[in-house]
């Protein structure tokens, strides 16, 4: 199961790179001259800048990542290093530490990196979901229900599913991929570009399938956000049944690699 | 280690001393707690609340992290924010609503003096309309902008010109990004853009810009003075609750009649009898 994932992540990789209209080839060639400094080369670049103007770049960087953050896109070193940091990229180490610090301490915010092959980063919420309905309701994003369903049908059935099986599933709940929806619009795009993109889904071709199939995966983002366990309790009142009825899922979502998701707190649930 | 400077105005504990009165300086270096990060959280998510809103949420943060809260030590919880929001240019700022006269609390952006901080989101055309709806804005007598009167000062744009049904979209864009209010097919500057680009309108507009004589803001949906030569302005809701129960309004500037309608104040929606 671990190869057949780590293979098909590669094929999502490659399948990415040439997807038309994207413009990750040129990125990658930044990444590849981009080299890490060493710690004395940046020891030496930091005594040729300001305090005044690393603060200046780190408040940068933060900004940065907001904005983007804003949209769900990942951010990619080679953009942070190509756009905010310019001329300073020799001292990157100290000033992302920073930026990730800021965003600690000021916005509750853990800066994690998703790709570490392709340094890609995004942002998860280190704060608990309050136990109270807060008091604000924030413009729910309709999106996030239906994507919850696909996480959950995906996870439910094993962590991998063909595309049709969440067509069909999308088709019963009135929402038609072939259709334009009325919150939704173009519900295959969102699901097959938008949430792939954002790296909450991974939407990989089955090789060998005329028609092309595609089948999907939770994506690397999903993986850090969103909580296995919620789900076996969303499924759990739903189908009026004990969470650990479903023996396979509950032992994934208490995993040990799933407890990094629990953010902030050191203890299981 | 990098040593922090010691600031003029901080004795040896490091809290701040001198001009400011009349505040607790010990809960202005109060450090940054989970409390503070779950209102800044929720402030980044919807731009702008009211101030009941904001009070609720105090509480419900320091509830949820089992900080004590004292409900009148809200502004003071907010500084708190601020001051580590500062190196970032944003900051949580309190401004009225020129519909309803109630505070408003907006997290901003205070880095431009433009409206460049829009960038990231709307093409170089966009905020050129953007701009001419404005211009409108702050020319007209009501704080208002039709749209058609919109539609038409898309003939003088320097940019890509904008079809009819993109315009369309980008008004409905605007509002829903909170930069403008719309009622009955005409425009206004939602109470979120007042907020953040206050400088910006005093630097654009100079001249043509009204400030409100009560509270001194700037003021785009008000009441003129008659009086030739006396002209002050004032916001509806500052209107509703400076003349509210004389039975002869006067100018506070000239003492002219104020021929004006003098409308209701708005209660807050708590307050209300429902």
């Amino acid at each position: 199961m671990a190869n057949r994932k780590r293979l098909s992540n590669t094929q999502s990789s490659s399948q990415a790179r040439k997807h038309p209209g994207s413009s990750m080839t040129q990125e990658d060639d930044d990444d590849v001259t981009f080299t890490q400094p060493s710690t004395s080369q940046v020891q030496r670049g930091l005594e040729k800048v300001t305090e005044a103007q690393v603060e200046q770049k780190t408040a940068e960087v933060v900004q940065y990542f907001l904005v983007k953050e804003q949209k769900k896109v990942p951010v990619r070193r080679a953009d942070l290093v190509k756009h905010v940091l310019k001329e300073h990229r020799n001292i990157y180490p100290e000033i992302l530490k920073r930026a990730a610090r800021t965003l600690d301490q000021v916005f509750g915010l853990k800066l994690v990196e998703i790709d570490p092959k392709n340094h890609l980063y995004i942002l998860i919420n280190n704060l608990e979901p309050s136990d109270g309905a807060s008091p604000i309701n924030c413009p729910a994003d309709p999106k996030r229900g239906l994507l919850f369903v696909i996480l959950s049908v995906i996870f439910m059935k094993g962590g991998v599913v063909r595309e049709n099986v969440i067509w069909n599933l999308l088709k019963k709940l009135r929402v038609d991929p072939g259709e334009k929806h009325e919150d939704f619009g173009d519900v295959k795009k969102v699901v097959t570009d938008e949430f792939v993109r954002q790296r909450y889904l991974e939407f990989v071709r089955i090789p060998h399938t005329e028609p092309v199939e595609h089948e999907l995966r939770w994506g690397q983002r999903a993986e850090k956000e969103v909580s296995k366990t919620k789900i076996l309790d969303v499924m759990g009142e739903l189908h009026e049944r004990d969470p650990q009825s479903w023996s396979q899922q509950y032992r994934e979502a208490h995993s040990s690699q799933n407890s990094t998701q629990q953010p902030g707190s050191s203890s299981q649930r | 280690m990098c040593k922090t400077k010691k600031r003029k105005d901080e004795d040896k504990q490091g809290r701040r001393v001198g001009k400011k009165s009349g505040t607790s300086w010990q809960n202005m270096s109060r450090q940054m707690g989970d409390s503070h990060r779950r209102f800044l959280q929720t402030m980044m998510a919807n731009g702008i609340i009211d101030e009941q809103g904001a009070k609720a949420l105090h509480q419900h943060c320091c509830e949820t992290h089992n900080t004590q809260c004292a409900p009148d030590r809200l502004d003071d919880f907010i500084d708190t924010i601020n001051l580590k929001l500062q190196p970032m240019f944003m900051q949580i700022r309190k401004g009225m609503s020129e519909d309803n006269g109630h505070q408003y609390y907006a997290l901003v952006n205070m880095v431009e003096n433009d409206v460049t901080r829009m960038s990231s989101d709307y093409a170089d055309n966009e905020l050129e309309l953007f701009k001419k709806t404005m211009d409108l804005i702050v020319g007209s007598e009501d704080g208002k902008a039709s749209s058609t009167d919109i539609l038409n000062s898309t003939d003088s744009m320097t940019t890509k010109k904008l079809k009819k049904s993109e315009i369309e979209h980008l008004l409905n864009r605007l509002v829903q990004d909170k930069w403008l209010s719309e009622k009955r097919g005409e425009y206004t500057l939602s109470t979120r853009c007042i907020i953040e680009m206050e400088p910006y309108i005093r630097a654009m507009y100079q001249d043509q810009v009204k400030v409100c004589h009560i509270c001194h803001t700037v003021a785009f949906q008000c009441q003129i003075c008659e009086n030739p030569t006396c002209g002050i302005k004032i916001h509806n809701p500052c209107v509703a609750r400076y003349f509210k129960g004389r039975t002869e309004p006067r100018c506070p500037a000239c003492e002219d009649f104020w021929p004006h309608e003098i409308p209701e104040v708005r209660r807050p929606r708590s307050q209300s009898r429902r």
